[in-house]
């Protein structure tokens, strides 16, 4: 692997979870939130597969992303799962509704 | 190269695409465009066993689970501005990944030794055997909380009308 194509997944990473993170700040809907965990995942999947093809240690690399996906995937379920939770309870997907001692 | 730069390009407006969309369903299929894209790069990077499960689980099952959470709960449009100031969650973004950038390029440039050779299923199976238990354990947890959230913990509604706690029979034959 060259060193170009190193710099563009390096950008790749940085912009995934950077767009990840922005999302994770600014979204009030529970559903949106879980998207952008999904995305700051990615970023760090890539980043990853990417360390250890670098390292000549790809399939070090695969195992430790494969790990990644499965607590990835049980993450996203229980999320929405709450999230359905609180469409039911709250009546409203907004995450400000979880904070009662605003009230 | 040109390939590699369209692919990188395309992902991160799919990525921001799914944060942009006002319809839940629509950001979910960015989100599986994001995914599938990311697996598509993982595939150039030489693991292919990993773009494979990426892309049958992060394009497949949780877009399957992300439109059934959405065909529940149902869509809703909240209010555009979000709990923190905008130029602040950019100024604390930039900040973010510019120290991630910081801290992980020294590192990032290295050497590219010679390819390691051990097969990808003894290093799944033998050197990373704790990491599998822990999936295991891991697939377990994930079921057993989506069973206990999803379960609806109201009261069936048998009860005759006007006689909610389920006592009407009792109470009208006393009456009579």
């Amino acid at each position: 692997m060259s060193l170009s194509i190193l710099r563009i997944l390096v950008i790749a990473v940085l912009g995934l979870v950077g767009v990840g993170f922005y999302g994770l700040l600014i979204s009030r809907n529970l559903i949106k939130v879980v998207v952008a965990l999904q995305i700051l995942v990615k970023g760090v999947l890539l980043a990853l597969v990417a360390a250890g093809s670098m390292q000549g240690q790809v399939n070090l690399g695969q195992s430790m992303a494969l790990t990644v996906i499965v607590a990835d995937t049980v993450v996203a379920v229980v999320g929405l799962a709450l999230a359905v939770q609180m469409r039911r309870h709250c009546g409203t997907l907004d995450i400000q509704a979880l904070t009662s001692l605003r009230r | 190269m040109v390939l590699q730069i369209l692919i990188v390009a395309v992902t991160l407006v799919c990525a921001f695409q799914a944060l942009r969309a006002r319809r839940l369903l629509i950001s979910a299929l960015w989100l599986a465009g994001t995914s599938a894209l990311v697996a598509l790069m993982i595939y150039l990077l030489g693991a292919p066993e990993v773009a494979v499960v990426e892309l049958s689980v992060g394009a497949g099952l949780v877009t399957i689970l992300f439109v059934f959470a959405i065909n529940i709960a149902g869509e809703e449009t909240l209010p555009a501005h979000s709990l923190i100031p905008r130029p602040l969650s950019w100024g604390l973004v930039i900040v973010s990944v510019l120290l991630l950038g910081w801290f992980t390029l020294p590192r990032l440039l290295p050497v590219f030794p010679a390819p390691d050779s051990t097969p990808f299923s003894q290093v799944v199976w033998e050197q990373r055997g704790l990491d599998m238990l822990l999936q295991v354990a891991l697939i377990f947890t994930g079921v057993l909380g989506v069973v206990g959230l999803l379960v609806d913990h109201r009261k069936p509604s048998h009860a005759p009308e006007g006689h909610p706690d389920g006592n009407g029979l009792a109470q009208t034959w006393e009456e009579k």
